[in-house]
């Protein structure tokens, strides 16, 4: 059958199974819009090509499926550049579609050229400049396998109008032939039996569990491997979600802002068994004073995060899955003196309950005394955020920005199901949250959708909500309005002698309320702790479009724990209430 | 021959490295030789090259040809870089798509050859003994002009580095070297 290269396309990508995409059409990619119409592909139409990459995001996190998001040549691609490397960090499986100009006219400095396959080498696993529209079902083929395989990741098909409108005939590609490409799966056994070596003889373990345990959907195999090791776990922010927090063997958060117990629990570990995790430095703190006692055993499915940071004694190049489950099973058929025990690890247990005692999440809960001035509030961020979980469903899938709210939301939501949480790890990327919320919603519109987002980070990609009441897609946004770029005016009143520079937005510029009614959603706003409840509950209730509520929080909170820039995670700062509980 | 220390299970085989502070040579010897097998397409040289680029590393030479398989080429790069962060890069070139294969030679475990063309000045004076230098070193007189000769040389990198030497009191007025090239040394049974 005879079709056009657009034809092509929208076929190749209906044949991937591709239920939606986010996109804004432009001069370039109009032959590819045409046959839209006619397709079983749902196409949201956002407000700016950014909110398109990090819907795609959202929706990817959410289901485990790629993303996917068409974009035109030039400003319209370059608009995508910033979901690329956010997916690239957080090894997000994104297929991302630009329209480019007509081969012809490739390099000629032609309206609306960009070199996007040039500019985003660096942020996508792999990306093609398709020449011939013969091409297309081989490169979209290869396009999805890409991203999907191994470790995930973004891809993007660089597709010139020329092509686009190209005769040309479709058929199955099979099955893709990469001579480069072939992510590992299954596990070394003998490197296997090294790691459940460690693991069984260990006396204070570690399951340092990543990001990559989520995408491999290993949490069932996770939680039997603690079933039989009795080893503790810690998640981090990429990772909330893959093991319980309700399980007493989760410690939490590491990191950064990781509460004192998982961050001291690896620093004290005998042996480190990180699962799809990559020693990130918000993680490690000072990598030379890091869990230095701790023998370790690195699982991951790139080889390239093997030894990346820190050199590893035992390492499992596989899927995160097989090489869990290979694990549990090793560790199962041992028996005698070589078997786990996980009594033996009651010391370690009592020794972490001790801390976990001694050092829990805590911040003032008072009004603030004196409360006036900018931003001062009664309204704490982190009971919000309590308030919020105790008041959503269980499976309510959480979306956050960057900054501190998201450091809150990760701390004091309860996470219990993997894919529930859905931020910005790696590239740290503010106004990720509202397009990645409405991406979620899309992805699994059975659920709860609430986003936890800054006023700052609100303000840089807000207009997506416009997307979503013209879409009819009813996510939540809470933000945590503390009148300040708070994480940043954080480290200026810890390492700047509060110095503030630059960091004041005002509580009421804009007015959150009229600018959530004029994108045609609900817009609430909460100025005390008695309406917080009320007002969630009253946005539980919509369900018709989007809703927005401005909870003015207290701009003086600050985040706790902290291990401060650069230094050793042993020099954590806990909650001032608890200095003097350090020894 | 010391391989370094390596994690149970990454399959990677680690070259020797010239050891920290040796006497003679230490300089010269830092450089690494990485081969790759490429696929023949269009950019893969640009995402090889941007790997080192981003790190801040100076590409010493390159040598890109295709293989006897014409989907394949064979680009052969030589770097000056400590092991550590060499190791990171050789690692994220594997992770490219069109990257087939990859080896990494320590020059002391490498066969290296380049190939120098060389125009130098040689007037009725000095035309017979540049020929006859040209000779001692096995090089090959390719081009004669009316004060100059052009000389083609291919040999080690080393033996390149002498002859050049050898050549400038003459007047070297152009001179291009095709970067080397390298395959690991054969096995001897004792
Ligand atoms: C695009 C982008 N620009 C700048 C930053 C640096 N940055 C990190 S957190 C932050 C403040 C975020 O403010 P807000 O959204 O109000 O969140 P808060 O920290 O107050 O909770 C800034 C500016 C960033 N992460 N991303
Ligand atoms: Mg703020």
């Amino acid at each position: 059958m005879e079709l056009t290269g657009a034809q092509s396309l929208i076929k190749s990508l209906e044949q991937q199974g591709v239920e939606v995409m986010f996109g804004l059409p432009g001069g370039a990619t109009l032959p590819v819009y045409d046959p839209i119409i006619d397709s079983s592909i749902r196409h949201v139409l956002v407000r700016h090509e950014q909110g398109a990459g990090h819907a795609a995001e959202g929706y990817a996190q959410v289901t485990g499926r790629p993303g996917v998001a068409l974009v035109t040549s030039g400003p319209g691609a370059t608009n995508v550049v910033t979901p690329l490397a956010n997916a690239y960090m957080d090894s997000t499986p994104l297929v991302v579609v630009t329209g480019q100009v007509s081969r012809a006219a490739i390099g000629t400095d032609a309206f609306q050229e960009v070199d996007i396959t040039g500019i985003t080498a660096g942020v996508t696993k792999h990306n093609w400049l398709v020449t011939d529209a013969s091409d297309i079902p081989r490169v979209v083929a290869e396009a999805f396998h890409i991203a999907t395989t191994g470790r995930p990741g973004p891809v993007l098909v660089d597709f010139p109008k020329d092509v686009a409108n190209q005769r040309t005939t479709w058929s199955d590609p099979g099955p893709v032939d990469l001579p480069g490409y072939s992510p590992p799966v299954d596990p070394d056994p003998q490197a296997i039996a090294a790691a459940a070596d460690l693991l069984v003889r260990a006396e204070r373990p570690v399951l340092y569990v990543g990001g990559g345990v989520v995408k491999a959907s290993a949490s069932a195999a996770l939680a039997a491997l603690v079933e039989v090791t009795g080893a503790p776990v810690v998640t981090t922010l990429m990772a909330r979600g893959a093991f319980p927090d309700s399980h007493p063997l989760c410690l939490g958060m590491p990191g950064m802002h990781g509460n004192y117990t998982a961050v001291t629990a690896m620093q004290r570990a005998d042996v480190l068994v990180a699962l799809g995790s990559r020693f990130d430095d918000r993680v490690t703190g000072k990598v030379d004073a890091f869990a230095p006692g701790a023998k370790v055993v690195h699982v991951d499915v790139d080889r390239a995060e093997i030894g990346k940071v820190r050199r590893p004694d035992v390492a499992v190049v596989a899927d995160c899955r097989a090489a869990i489950e290979a694990l549990v099973a090793a560790i199962a058929s041992r028996s005698g003196d070589d078997a786990a025990d996980p009594s033996r690890l009651a010391p370690w247990v009592a020794q972490l309950d001790e801390w976990r005692a001694r050092f829990p999440l805590v911040y003032d809960a008072d009004a603030p005394s004196g409360a006036s001035g900018a931003g001062r509030s009664a309204v704490k961020p982190q009971f919000v955020i309590e308030q919020l979980r105790a008041a959503t469903p269980a499976d309510t899938i959480l979306v956050s920005g960057v900054g501190q709210h998201q450091m809150w939301a990760s701390q004091h939501w309860t996470f219990d199901q993997p894919r529930t949480w859905v931020n910005s790890g790696g590239l740290g990327t503010m106004g990720f949250a509202v397009p990645a919320a409405i991406g979620a919603k899309v992805g699994r519109p059975d659920r709860t959708v609430w986003a936890v987002d800054g006023d700052g980070c609100f303000q840089m990609t807000a207009q997506e909500l416009v997307t979503a009441s013209a879409e009819q897609i009813p996510v939540k946004i809470a933000i945590l309005n503390n009148a300040y770029l708070g994480m940043v005016r954080q480290w200026q009143h810890m390492f700047y002698e509060e110095r503030y520079s630059e960091v004041y937005l005002s509580p009421d510029l804009p007015d959150y309320v009229l600018w959530a009614e004029s994108m045609g959603c609900v817009g609430l706003r909460v100025h005390s702790p008695e309406e917080v409840l009320p007002a969630i509950e009253k946005a539980n209730e919509i369900d018709d479009r989007p809703v927005v509520v401005d909870f003015r929080t207290d701009s003086m909170e600050q985040v706790y724990p902290m291990v401060p820039s650069g230094a050793s995670n042993d020099d954590i700062v806990v909650h001032p209430s608890q200095q003097g509980e350090l020894r | 021959m010391s391989a370094r220390r390596e994690p149970v299970g990454t399959g990677r085989v680690v070259p020797m490295r010239a050891a920290a502070g040796e006497p003679h040579g230490a300089a010269r010897l830092r450089h690494h030789v990485v081969t790759l097998l490429v696929e023949n397409k269009a950019g893969v040289l640009v995402r090889v090259a941007g790997l080192f680029a981003r790190r801040g590393f100076n590409i010493f030479s390159l040598a890109v040809a295709p293989t006897h398989d014409p989907r394949f080429s064979r680009i052969s790069i030589v770097v000056d870089v400590e092991s550590a962060p060499l190791e990171q890069v050789v690692d994220q070139l594997d992770k490219l798509v069109n990257v087939v294969e990859i080896t990494e030679l320590h020059p002391l475990e490498a066969r290296e050859a380049e190939l120098l063309l060389l125009t130098v000045s040689a007037d009725a004076v000095s035309r017979s003994q540049v020929i006859q230098l040209a000779e001692v070193f096995g090089a090959r007189v390719v081009d004669v002009g009316t004060d100059a000769l052009t000389v083609r040389f291919a040999s080690s990198p080393e033996e390149i580095d002498d002859f050049e030497e050898v050549m400038r009191p003459y007047g070297i007025r152009e001179l291009q070297r095709t970067g080397r090239i390298a395959l690991p040394k054969l096995v001897r049974e004792d």
